[in-house]
């Protein structure tokens, strides 16, 4: 098997997609972690589930104003210019396809795009959050995963086997070896890992890759 | 649904006590709990709630609606461990420390109504807008679209979801004026103006009461006609803050 990349190393790779003027809402945990390589010189405008346009980084440790928090229910603090509102209106922003992208985990994904993240089926107590909401209306719903399960199954698949959260939904998936865009219900190879031929990640992957024009080699800086 | 008797007389909606703002809540009724998490909690009022409950038996088998479950053992999850609450409707019953609900849970002594986070808020404003039902794409060809109607619009397909409404609505505010309009501190906004909407009757405590016109009308958030009392809290706990002090 051959090397792969960490979660801060995928992040890096989906915020290099960031788009220039983009309004974004990260998922809570390791989505949260793409704000954190947005290149310099883009503007992004982070939206948060709980009524905030344009917050910034956490305060530091001490100065924590808990009436201002994330989805995650971390501190955060505003960026010049940031806005409150109320949940309903937060959510038109979501479902009403105000955001440019929406960025979340995932159990699994379908070649389809649908998308399993919110349950692991029945035994636990189920929570969805906004996830069943944030995957409707972004104009792009990216997805960062390991490119395969703790016990090395496919997590990338022709149709999911758990609870979805949504149906066609997800548009690109950046995972520990490929960034894979999602094209007319099938897995479409943008780039791999140098280090590994197509047929290695077509052994990780639970339904066919296709290849576009050309695939490029994922590179990312040692973080 | 039962339609509690507003506080003072004509617009005077400022409550003497606590006590006096909570009066009339009883078994069996729902109950809109501003916050997310610790922000918005209205913790004096959940309190009070609970000591009533522990020195008198009710109010008992409440549904409460919140985005979330309870958190350690301060707010709603103080309710859950008093053993007031029948049903919780929500979007996340998970928190840093979920015990309070999960035991409860996965005991059988509480129900669980799952709902999207925006379709909880969007279910909250249309009950409180007169809109019985709306369609919208969040759930589609998912369990929690079970048994709901579908429909399809402009080649779209959604899903039909009901209003939501409740008996009481108990929200945390930072100004308020005596005709009950209403500001919010920061994050501490999210579900509040729009349960201040939903209810029969709406209760806030107000971290301060200020004079009519004391609020600019510019600067409303939830104008007076969507609350009956008001009661003032000055410096209010904030539930995370609580949590991390380490309340129990």
């Amino acid at each position: 098997m051959v090397a792969k990349l960490t979660n801060a190393q995928i992040a890096w790779r989906a915020a290099q997609d960031l788009p220039d003027g983009a309004y974004v809402n990260l998922g809570i945990g390791f989505p949260e972690m793409i704000a954190t390589f947005k290149p310099k010189g883009r503007t992004v405008t982070y939206h948060t589930e709980n009524g905030i346009l344009d917050f910034g980084e956490a305060p530091p440790a001490g100065e924590e104003d808990w009436d201002l928090i994330n989805a995650g229910k971390k501190a955060v603090t505003l960026n010049p210019g940031a806005a409150f509102f109320h949940h309903a209106d937060s959510f038109a922003m979501v479902r009403g396809g105000h955001l440019d992208v929406a960025v979340l985990g995932a159990y699994e994904v379908a070649q389809t795009g649908d998308l399993a993240n919110w349950s692991t089926g029945p035994g636990s107590v189920p929570a969805v959050g906004g996830a069943m909401d944030l995957v409707h209306g972004a104009k792009q719903v990216w997805v960062v995963t390991d490119h395969v399960t703790k016990k090395g199954e496919p997590k990338l698949l022709e149709k999911c086997r758990l609870p979805l959260t949504g149906v066609g939904c997800v548009t690109t998936v950046y995972t520990s070896l490929a960034v894979i865009d999602i094209v007319d219900r099938r897995f479409v190879v943008r780039e791999k890992l140098p280090s590994m031929s197509l047929e290695d990640l077509q052994a990780v992957t639970g339904a066919r890759l296709a290849v576009g024009a050309a695939v490029g080699d994922l590179i990312v800086p040692e973080l | 649904m039962l339609s509690l008797p507003s506080a003072g007389s004509g617009m005077n909606k400022i409550c003497p006590s606590i006590e006096d703002a909570l009066a009339g809540i009883e078994d069996g009724m729902s109950v809109m709990i501003g916050g997310f998490g610790g922000a918005g909690a209205p913790i004096e009022l959940i309190h009070a709630l609970v000591d009533r409950y522990k020195a008198t038996g009710s109010p008992g088998r409440l549904t409460v609606i919140n985005n979330n479950a309870g958190n350690g053992a301060v707010g709603i999850a103080a309710m859950i461990y008093a053993g007031m609450v029948a049903k919780m409707v929500c979007s996340f019953p998970r928190s840093s420390d979920p015990k309070a609900f999960t035991d409860a849970y996965l005991a059988g002594k509480i129900e669980l109504e799952l709902v999207p986070q925006g379709t909880l808020a969007e279910r909250i404003r249309a009950g409180g807008a007169g809109i019985p039902a709306f369609y919208t794409p969040t759930s589609f060809g998912t369990e929690v679209a079970e048994g709901k109607p579908v429909a399809e619009f402009d080649g779209r397909s959604y899903v039909q979801e009901r209003w939501l409404k409740a008996d009481v609505a108990i929200i945390k505010a930072e100004l308020a004026d005596a005709k009950g309009n209403l500001t919010f501190r920061k994050a501490a906004r999210n579900f509040s103006p729009l349960m201040a909407m939903a209810a029969a009757t709406t209760i806030v405590q107000a971290s301060r009461v200020v004079e009519p016109g004391g609020i600019d009308p510019e600067h409303v958030v939830t104008p007076g006609i969507f609350v009956d009392r008001v009661v003032e809290v000055p410096n209010p706990a904030q539930e995370e803050a609580l949590l991390r002090e380490g309340a129990k």
